[in-house]
């Protein structure tokens, strides 16, 4: 499994072996920074076509419509809604913010903060690349294989996933999708614990690690379970059996020829017990990136690290208990709902705690507002909406109203989109440098964060407000049911929005390409920060640091005292 | 109808719907105190400790136990909503349902994509029904061979109540998962095949009210929907009687 | 190669002493429990649930599957045998004794094969009953594994007449080990499960 024969301190030369089948992790973190941002494009590109169709139902789309959906004269068809909605969902989860979040910043970050020369099995890690690869491009082809995309959501529920078109391919590719993080975290966990430079001891670890470290945890035991449940609605699908479907199910006037036997509410917990650490394992990252950016620019330590470090841990623990919170209403005993209640009251705990602790930290600090600040700042609260929206879907009586309405969509984009995204949007900013040497343009840099701040809101806030009126989501036509006709106009303004934030990412898209080659040169450490990765040479060499780097302080000492405004982790004496 | 229906929360037609409105104004308050209070905070902070030339940041790590205070403020809330509000409401509205005795029942199974109601009628007992036996005619598939069946009443996208007493609703889906959502009522409630599912609710208006399916079903998922008419008791009975029991010839 | 690079990765030069082979054996073997306990949990919820259930024993051949159980017990021996050969630096031992552990674990999927067949010209499918759908699902995805571990030995095989003096060599016939012993103790949960419950 290890393989250090090929580990030379300067990297091969050929083509393919330094760019395309690369063992270096600084390499595999750039191929899933680029392969997910552009997921994250196309599954932003999904929504931009669904969001026509919910603000304009059974209109044609006006000038491309015809390009794009030319058999039907530009007119969204309820099939393609589906499709259109389950893939976004699949896409920009497990395809976009997640190896965005860990594969990609992990992979580049993590070894450099903790002074490693590579990841631990660094031809793992191109193996999990390229698996990764494969499982996005194979779902995406579901789009032109006859019967189409999935299109039972990115739940996927039984009976509905077994009975529609498309959703094998889902499966397939989700089975390798899963395979990949399952190797990568067990990567990353061994090196963390493994690989760590001499003096980084667990608690001098920067914040991002620990977050990934968590991450990987979480990866590790809530993926198998999805393989597990995956390969079960596989074999429905393939093999005939029944284990979702009970006997006696009728469709469309003619019973179904299956055994029966099955259960359709084994899925949804075998879903949910993956599916709610996932929502940790997208924000556990963010919540790293941002605390790393905020002690740097803050120019201050972390307020409570070890606190930090504390929830972190609890939130990864807790994440496990709380799963059927998504299932009050589904049949599920109604007293199995006041466990879930109290579970995911207590896990709201620690994420307070985080959230308080990177708001103290700006107390007493120097706040510098580079763009990466910026973005890092607007998680705060933008999260803060996103957890606080939470309260009245987890408390169980309120959600009898507010379960399956644009309410949960507003919360959850809230937490994932303004949250997530934007923290993984300062990350970017934050370790550009380290990545090619050259800084993004800062001014342009601002007009994509305030242009795009502004346009999430414009999108996601109108939500909770249908949501409120009762607009139940994944509705192919709000406007056929009656109550969901005034609050129209906010579906409208939504997609305005939607598309406007399109635009907003333009600058981004240049800004990012133009910097690769023609951006602003800067030294080994722009932002004048103390973590290792800073203390090799931007970009790092193949093998990262010139020699062993040592360890002596903790991850952020800014301004000790009167003898120095900050001090690198691998600096022994403090000079004066 | 669409009176019913506005910016905010519908209006409030059932016995419960103050209760869960409740909750979800108390919270929103409660949510909107918190985040107005932090955000003057983030922003004053901001403001003042904003890089200024000659001003050095301070070094220090943690305080005392006022990190604890914003985490105590919410789990103090958390504990009152789950005490005071959560566990006695859920366990009055999903956890018992009211006597069959004292109450009218009704079936409805959900199906791709329509609901279809059965009333047991006047002897208050449902007939068998048999899936095998469901067309045009008979959309509950009601076996004539049962006698309980003989004056049952069936209706499609129409769900007839009266006012004064609760109604039961046994929930269940021919097949895949839909959901009961009545916005009027604040009723809610996934149709799980293989399972008969009891849900309750007690109108407090009469008139019009809409059901709509809240769990994606199917690509004719937006229209599958329903009207729910609550009569007075009279009223109630009267079209009762005016309906042709499904089992009978025509 | 560089200093560097051998510094920090040399096997035993690792931050908290383990291998890094060896504490990734066992990450991997935790996300294979949490699956297989997944699966375990499901066929329990199916039958708490399920109105009647076969006894195993009337549907499943129970000899067949002793059988099988103990040619697997066997070859877990073996392997144990093979990696302490390895370790005495015993090439002709170690060879053998991991050739008989890929032949048992090729007699434990002929059997199988054997069962499998048997149930099929029965029409038995797993499309048949839910009993039959666990049954065929479970055994199925842990004849994968064997399958696997087949390839892994055989590799492992290959690769030692050249690496016999490799410094991962032992470690990496311990992974295998550990792996093989994990496939053994799932079967071993899995045969009183299906067919003598």
């Amino acid at each position: 499994m290890t393989h250090h024969d090929s580990h030379h301190g300067h990297g091969p030369d050929d083509f393919i072996s330094k760019y395309v089948f690369s063992v270096d992790h600084k390499v595999i973190g750039l191929q899933y920074l680029i392969t997910s941002l552009l997921f994250l494009l196309f599954g932003f590109i999904l929504i931009m076509v669904l969001r026509w169709q919910l603000a304009y139902p059974d209109q044609p789309i006006p000038f491309i419509g015809n390009l794009i959906l030319g058999s039907t004269g530009g007119v969204v068809t309820p099939e393609l809604y589906n499709q259109l909605g389950a893939m976004h969902g699949t896409i920009m989860i497990f395809l976009g913010v997640v190896p965005l979040g860990v594969a990609a910043f992990g992979n580049y970050v993590l070894p450099l903060q903790i002074g490693a020369p590579d990841m631990a099995f660094p031809r793992l890690n191109m193996m999990s690349y390229w698996i990764y690869l494969p499982g996005g491009l194979l779902m995406l082809s579901s789009f032109i294989m006859p019967g189409g995309a999935a299109q039972s959501g990115w739940t996927s529920y039984p009976p509905l996933s077994i009975i529609n078109p498309g959703q094998t391919v889902w499966l397939l590719a989700m089975v390798l999708i899963i395979t990949s993080s399952l190797l990568g975290s067990i990567n990353f966990l061994v090196t963390t614990l493994n690989m760590r430079a001499e003096g980084m001891s667990l608690m001098r670890m920067p914040i991002f690690v620990w977050a990934q470290f968590v991450t990987a945890v979480l990866l590790l035991l809530a993926f198998p379970p999805l393989e597990a449940a995956s390969i079960l609605q596989l074999m429905d699908r393939v093999a005939g059996t029944s284990f979702y479907l009970p006997a006696g199910l009728v469709v469309n006037g003619e019973a179904l020829k299956v055994s029966g036997g099955g259960q359709p509410l084994l899925w949804q917990h075998l879903f949910w017990f993956l599916a709610h650490p996932e929502v940790y394992v997208l924000i556990l990252p963010a919540m790293g990136i941002c605390a790393e950016i905020i002690a740097n620019n803050t120019r201050k330590p972390l307020f409570g690290y070890k606190e930090l470090v504390g929830s972190m841990m609890f939130i990864g623990g807790m994440s496990f208990v709380v799963w059927a919170h998504h299932m009050f209403l589904s049949g599920m005993s109604a007293s199995l709902g006041n466990f879930f209640l109290v579970t995911t009251m207590i896990i709201s705990v620690p994420s307070v705690a985080v959230l308080t602790c990177l708001v103290y930290s700006l107390k007493g600090g120097s706040i510098r507002f580079t763009t990466a600040m910026l973005f890092a700042l607007a998680f705060l609260p933008m999260f803060g909406i996103g957890g606080l929206t939470g309260l009245p879907l987890g408390i169980t009586v309120t959600d009898i109203y507010l379960h399956d309405t644009y309410y949960v969509i507003g919360h959850f984009h809230y937490v994932v989109v303004t949250g997530s995204i934007i923290a993984l949007m300062a990350g970017v900013y934050h370790w550009f440098p380290k990545w090619f040497g050259r800084k993004m343009s800062e001014g342009l840099g601002k007009l994509h964060f305030w242009t795009t701040i502004v346009c999430m809101n414009g999108i996601f806030f109108p939500m909770f407000i249908t949501g409120l009126a009762g607009q139940q989501r994944r509705l192919y036509d709000p406007t056929a049911q009656l109550h969901n006709l005034t609050t129209q106009p906010l579906n409208v303004v939504s997609s305005v929005f939607a598309w406007l934030l399109f635009l907003a990412q333009l600058p981004f898209i240049w800004n990012f390409f133009r910097s690769i080659w023609h951006g602003e040169k800067v030294g080994d450490n722009p932002w004048e920060a103390t973590t290792l990765e800073w203390a090799c040479p931007s970009p790092p060499p193949h093998g990262n640091f010139e020699k062993p780097p040592k360890v002596y302080r903790g991850p952020y000492e800014y301004n000790v005292g009167k003898k120095a405004a900050w001090v690198p982790q691998h600096v022994a004496e403090v000079k004066a | 109808m669409n009176g019913n229906y506005g910016w905010g929360l519908p209006i409030q037609a059932s016995t419960f719907a103050k209760e869960i409105d409740l909750g979800i104004y108390a919270i929103h308050g409660i949510m909107f105190a918190i985040f107005i209070l932090w955000s003057v905070f983030f922003v004053y902070l901001l403001v003042r400790y904003r890089a200024r030339p000659g001003v050095p940041s301070e070094h220090w790590e943690t305080g005392t136990l006022q990190s604890m205070i914003p985490d105590l403020i919410v789990l103090g809330i958390e504990i009152c909503l789950i005490l005071f509000y959560a566990l006695p409401a859920w366990s009055r509205i999903k956890m018992t349902v009211p006597p069959e005795g004292k109450s009218n029942v009704v079936e409805i199974v959900a199906e791709q994509f329509a609901w279809t109601v059965h009333y047991p009628g006047a002897d208050a007992k449902f007939g068998r029904s048999n899936a095998a036996l469901v067309d045009a005619q008979n959309p509950a598939g009601l076996d004539a061979a049962d006698d309980a069946g003989k004056d049952d009443v069936v209706t499609v996208n129409e769900l007839h109540i009266p006012l004064g007493k609760p109604t039961v609703v046994y929930l269940s889906s021919k097949d895949v998962i839909h959901s009961l959502f009545i916005p009027e009522f604040r009723v809610k409630q996934d149709a799980m095949p293989g399972m008969k599912i009891p849900v309750w609710f007690e109108p407090t208006l009469t008139g019009k009210f809409e059901i709509g399916c809240a769990q994606l079903c199917g690509i004719a998922h937006s229209i599958m929907r329903a009207d729910v008419f609550v009569h007075t008791p009279e009223e109630y009975e009267k079209w009762l009687a005016a309906q042709h029991p499904q089992t009978q010839p025509y | 190669m560089s200093a560097t690079a051998t510094q920090a990765l040399g096997p035993s030069k690792t931050t908290t002493g383990i291998p890094n082979g060896k504490l990734g054996v066992w990450l991997f073997l935790t996300s294979e429990v949490m699956l297989f306990a997944t699966l375990f949990t499901s066929y329990i919820v199916l039958r708490m649930s399920a109105p009647s259930w076969p006894r195993g024993w009337e549907e499943l051949n129970v000899p067949l599957a002793a059988l099988n159980t103990v040619i697997l017990i066997t070859s877990s021996v073996t392997v144990v045998l093979a990696y302490a050969a390895a370790c005495e630096r015993d090439k002709a031992k170690f060879n053998a004794y991991l050739w008989i552990t890929i032949l048992l674990a090729c007699a434990f999927l002929v059997v199988k094969s054997f069962e499998y067949g048997h149930k099929f010209t029965h029409h038995h499918f797993p499309s048949t009953s839910i009993f039959f759908a666990v049954y065929f699902t479970t055994t199925g995805l842990h004849g994968l594994h064997v399958i696997l571990g087949i390839a892994y030995f055989a590799w492992l095989s290959y690769w030692a007449k050249d690496n016999w003096d490799h410094e991962l060599f032992v470690g990496r016939v311990e992974y295998g080990g550990l792996y093989w012993h994990f496939v053994d103790i799932v079967w071993i949960f899995l045969f009183p499960a299906l067919y003598l419950l």
